[in-house]
């Protein structure tokens, strides 16, 4: 019998049987973050976002930093991790599916019979063994894994959306065997993708992981510290999103969630299920928009918040928008909303919702640039560049920086639009 | 006494549904009542009363005195009994007479079959009840995300009529340039088919001028749908074309008319709307009773004076539904080159998926229609009106649950009709359909009361629309009537309905969290206090 966990249903605060002292240490800190949102006379209650998109890998932590100087809009209920384009130790895997999650001793026990059974061989992994309880905030897991596989026999051979599609395959089955007797969660299986996701503080999920090791480098980081209000709380429930390559975060409440999803779900696509958040259809929007119509980057800003008709009336390219809008106006978002995102081809990016209801800034220096909800959390990763030159996006505007990461490009849906086939 | 012989369809003004209160203290004697009447429930009378003075101090000075009295009589035989129109109240310049609703359920309805011909009526079922009322709107946008603001927020409540293409297609089409089926984007409160025929004259150009204004004036694009009757040929040339959705019903009447305009019209109707039932009266046809078939319908239809028009229950050079849906949508879209979208209208019904599913895989549907039970009519038998057909709001969601589940439920809209606002709530009615799943609702009997003071009612007040008596002017096709009804006012009322449905839509979507696309199929949005409807609605059950 696998040890059965109750950290589907945990809530943020340790459970009885903690150490009451610490137990009431963290009941205070988040009636103090409630008061100061009072005090503050603003309802900030959303989720915190960072991201980093740099020419030099980068530690993990400095986006937890930088979350943690946005403490006043995030309740440290979670963090949401993902990394792209590795250094340090996995800079030599990089061609390798990696396994992020979370497991029981049982549920890892399985997982390692399954990718046995596949041929699938571990090659290298990131160790979290850590022998002190967790702090007040989190809860105690068996086993956190990120673990690099060599492919079967064959594997080069085959198309890359061949590939791509055995991943998510095989990460839908690892999830479907952990969901059922609650024995693992599986955050991703790609190559050069890491994916960590906790209950707790994130300065203190941080420290107790050790997420500041040298061995944990990215050049694209995605961040989320986790305003915990919509639907229930599970992990499955934090940002970051991934499938495929894509990923995204997002703050703010999605109010077409359900038609959203009924329209995903109805795709005929395996990996468009779970959303535990309704958030994660984000990220599902932009894979079906980019991988499944192989549209660009730009259309998928057409397609979550289209302009308004009087609006395409008088764009150019009104036709042809209007096309876009009709066949995908299911996938319309009608919340308040900053998403930032990153694509397979190392493009991160940020857009708002049409209102631009939500906060986001970007900024940096050629080679580093960072996305954020708030200007304090750019300015503590980098604080030497040309603030100027900040760009705060507006409701048409979508703001990205590629993989050179030389420049921030901005470009408004009242732009020119060309109708063509992703890269 | 001696006794009295009464036949066995005698009645006493006790016995029908409604007694006329005469004051005879108040009453003028105009006469203005009587004259009023469209059933002629009241006529003037003489009454001889008798006056007993008796003199106490002289017995032989006691006598009979007797003298007579001028006032209104109630008739009790049943082709003039009350129907409870109030006219007479309206008119009377001492308010001395109106009508009085019985206070048991009367025996009239036990013969009214006079001549073994059963009731006929206009209106709509007879039944208070509205379940759609009892949807209430129960996922508010609080604290993490507050709830817009209707008033000052940008909004977009317009939806689509026409087949929309699948997203795959859509990418094809724009990549090789390719043809598009043509699209409406509509304002969803669409009103719904009522034909010109059933409707008066003043009535009708009442509510193309309203539409007109609506559109051209407030940007606003809403749309009427034209019932079986023809239009009037200046209409079909004119501009005002667009805004009309052309329905084609099993009798085809006026489109002898119709397609000889085709080559001079200046645009293009909005939409082909094919009838194939209606919710009022599911498996009969439309029926235009010979009383409202003067010169100028007939004229319009293509028919002779004075007869009466009944539609055959289906379109009878098809043989099945789904032969009739593949051919004249076909047929319908080749008649305008393929520039106007073509869907069929049906009562809603338990075989609605049937046809749904056909029209899924037809690629040219331009939608559906759900006309459900509490669906009003201009002339219909009282069986059909009060018993058959379906309620709409578990037929439409069951539809869309269905699109959902083979991933068409943009392609294919679903229009929702059949007592909506019956009891006034039009906003709210409209707003729980379409987050049930409907793209738009079809409204016709709300717009009667609205813009043009139609007085009948589920209590089964005057719904007299068949036999051209209509007090107001509404349904009727005798120039006395309807030139009570001023177009102008019929126009200003249909801009106030629509005005004041979209600020209270505004704010039902807009707490919800909802501005900028019409939230169809938002069912998470919903709940209902009656656990069995919400379990069959797939929605929360809220107490």
């Amino acid at each position: 019998m696998p040890k059965r966990l109750a950290w589907y249903l945990i809530t943020p605060i340790q459970p009885l049987s903690g150490n009451v002292s610490e137990k009431i240490r963290g009941a205070v800190r988040l009636r103090v973050s409630e008061e100061r949102n009072k005090i503050d006379g603003k309802e900030k209650r959303m989720c915190r976002l960072f991201a980093v998109n740099s020419l030099e890998a980068v530690s993990p932590m400095r986006a937890i930093d930088a979350l943690n100087v946005m403490k006043e809009g995030h309740d440290g209920s979670g963090v949401g991790l993902f990394m792209r384009d590795l250094g340090g130790e996995f800079e030599e895997f990089k061609h390798y599916p990696i396994l992020s999650g979370i497991f029981t001793h049982e549920g890892l026990r399985r997982v390692d019979e399954v990718m046995f059974d596949m041929r699938f061989t571990p090659k290298h992994q990131l160790s979290f063994d850590r022998k002190e309880p967790p702090p007040s905030s989190m809860i105690r897991r068996d086993k956190y894994l990120v673990r690099a596989y060599e492919p079967p026999d064959g594997w080069d051979q085959l198309s890359e959306p061949e590939r791509a599609r055995r991943c998510l395959e095989i990460r839908l089955m690892l999830r479907r065997l952990g969901f059922e007797d609650k024995s693992g969660i599986v955050y991703s299986f790609w190559p050069d993708v890491i994916m960590i996701k906790e209950i707790g503080d994130p300065v203190e999920v941080g420290k107790y992981l050790g997420l500041d090791r040298e061995g944990l480098m990215a050049r694209i980081i995605l961040a989320q510290g986790r305003q915990n209000t919509n639907y229930a709380i599970t992990l499955y429930a934090c940002h970051p999103f991934f499938i495929q390559g894509y990923s995204t975060m997002t703050n703010g409440e999605n109010t077409a969630f359900v038609p959203i999803r009924e329209y995903l779900a109805s795709r005929g696509f395996p990996g468009y299920v779970g959303y535990e958040s309704d958030s994660e259809v984000f990220t599902h929007i932009l894979h079906y928009v980019v991988d499944r119509l192989s549209l660009d980057l730009m259309t998928y800003k057409h397609v979550i918040t289209p302009l308004r008709d009087e609006e395409l009336d008088r764009h150019p390219d009104g036709a042809v928008l209007r096309q876009l809008k009709y066949s995908l106006r299911y996938l319309t978002i009608d919340g308040p909303n900053c998403v930032i995102g990153c694509l397979p081809d190392r493009t991160v990016f940020l857009t708002q919702d049409s209102k631009k209801l939500r906060p986001g800034v970007v900024g940096g220096r050629p080679g580093l640039y960072a996305f954020s909800s708030e200007i304090c959390g750019l300015e503590s990763l980098i604080p030497d560049r040309n603030k100027a030159e900040d760009v705060q996006p507006m409701g048409t505007d979508m703001v990205s920086v590629d993989q050179d990461r030389q420049e921030i490009r901005l470009w408004s849906q009242w732009d020119r639009y060309t109708f063509s086939r992703a890269a | 006494m001696g006794s009295i012989y009464i036949q066995p369809s005698s009645l006493s003004v006790k016995d029908l549904p409604w007694q006329i209160y005469w004051d005879k203290e108040k009453c003028a004697l105009c006469g203005r009542c009587t004259a009023v009447c469209p059933v002629r429930a009241i006529e003037m009378g003489v009454f001889r009363k008798r006056l007993v003075t008796v003199d106490v101090n002289d017995r032989s000075a006691a006598s009979n005195v007797y003298g007579v009295y001028y006032g209104i009589r109630q008739q009790t035989d049943p082709a003039h009994a009350c129907i409870g129109c109030a006219m007479c109240d309206m008119v009377c310049p001492n308010r001395a007479v109106y009508p009085v609703r019985a206070d048991e359920i009367d025996k009239l309805r036990f013969h009214v079959d006079q001549g073994g011909e059963p009731r006929k009526r206009g209106g709509r079922r007879n039944d208070r009840g509205s379940l759609l009322d009892q949807v209430k709107f129960t996922r508010i946008s609080m604290l993490t995300d507050p709830a817009l603001d209707a008033g000052r927020h940008e909004f977009e409540l317009r939806t689509l009529l026409g087949r929309v293409m699948s997203p795959e297609d859509m990418v094809a089409h724009i990549r090789d340039n390719g043809y598009a089926l043509p699209v409406r984007e509509v304002y969803p409160l669409i009103i719904g088919s009522m034909s010109f025929g059933a409707l008066s004259p003043t009535m009708w150009e009442g509510l193309q001028m309203g539409i007109a204004y609506l559109n051209e004036e407030l940007g606003m694009p809403v749309r009427m749908a034209s019932g079986e009757g023809g239009v009037p040929p200046r209409f079909l040339r004119s501009r005002f074309l667009k805004y009309l959705i052309l329905q084609i019903a099993s009798g085809y009447f006026g489109w002898d008319e119709i397609l000889h305009a085709i080559p001079e019209m200046k645009e293009d109707p909005c939409a082909i709307e094919i009838k194939y039932g209606q919710g009022a009266k599911p498996g009969d046809g439309g029926l235009l009773m010979w009383y409202k078939v003067n010169k100028l319908i007939a004229a319009i239809r293509g028919v002779p004076v004075g007869v009466s028009l009944p539609s055959p229950p289906t379109h009878q050079t098809k043989y099945s539904i789904e032969e009739s849906v593949a051919k004249m949508v076909q047929s319908m879209y080749m008649a305008w080159g393929f520039r106007v979208p073509v869907y069929p209208k049906i009562s809603a019904t338990k075989t609605a998926l049937a046809v749904l599913n056909n029209l899924a895989r037809n690629t040219y549907a331009g939608g559906l229609a759900m006309d459900g039970e509490d669906g009003g009519t201009g002339a219909a038998y009282n069986v059909s009106m009060n018993t058959m057909g379906h309620p709409i709001a578990s037929n439409v969601r069951d539809a869309y649950l269905t699109l959902v589940n083979i991933g068409k439920q943009n392609e294919l809209p679903l229009f929702a009709g059949g007592g909506i606002g019956k009891n006034g709530n039009l906003a709210a009615n409209a707003a729980a359909l379409i987050m049930l799943g409907a793209s738009g609702v079809q409204v016709g009997k709300i717009v009667m009361q609205a813009t043009a003071g139609c007085l009948g009612s589920e209590g089964d007040r005057c719904n007299i629309c068949n036999i051209g008596l209509c007090p107001k002017g509404i349904t009727s096709q005798d120039p006395r009537l309807y030139r009570r009804l001023n177009p102008d006012h019929v126009a200003e009322r249909l801009v106030d309905m629509f005005v004041s449905f979209d600020t209270e839509l505004k704010k039902i979507v807009a707490p919800l969290g909802r501005s900028t696309s019409l939230p169809i199929g938002m069912a998470d949005a919903l709940g209902m206090a009656d656990a069995h409807a919400a379990e069959r609605l797939k929605i929360s059950f809220v107490c």
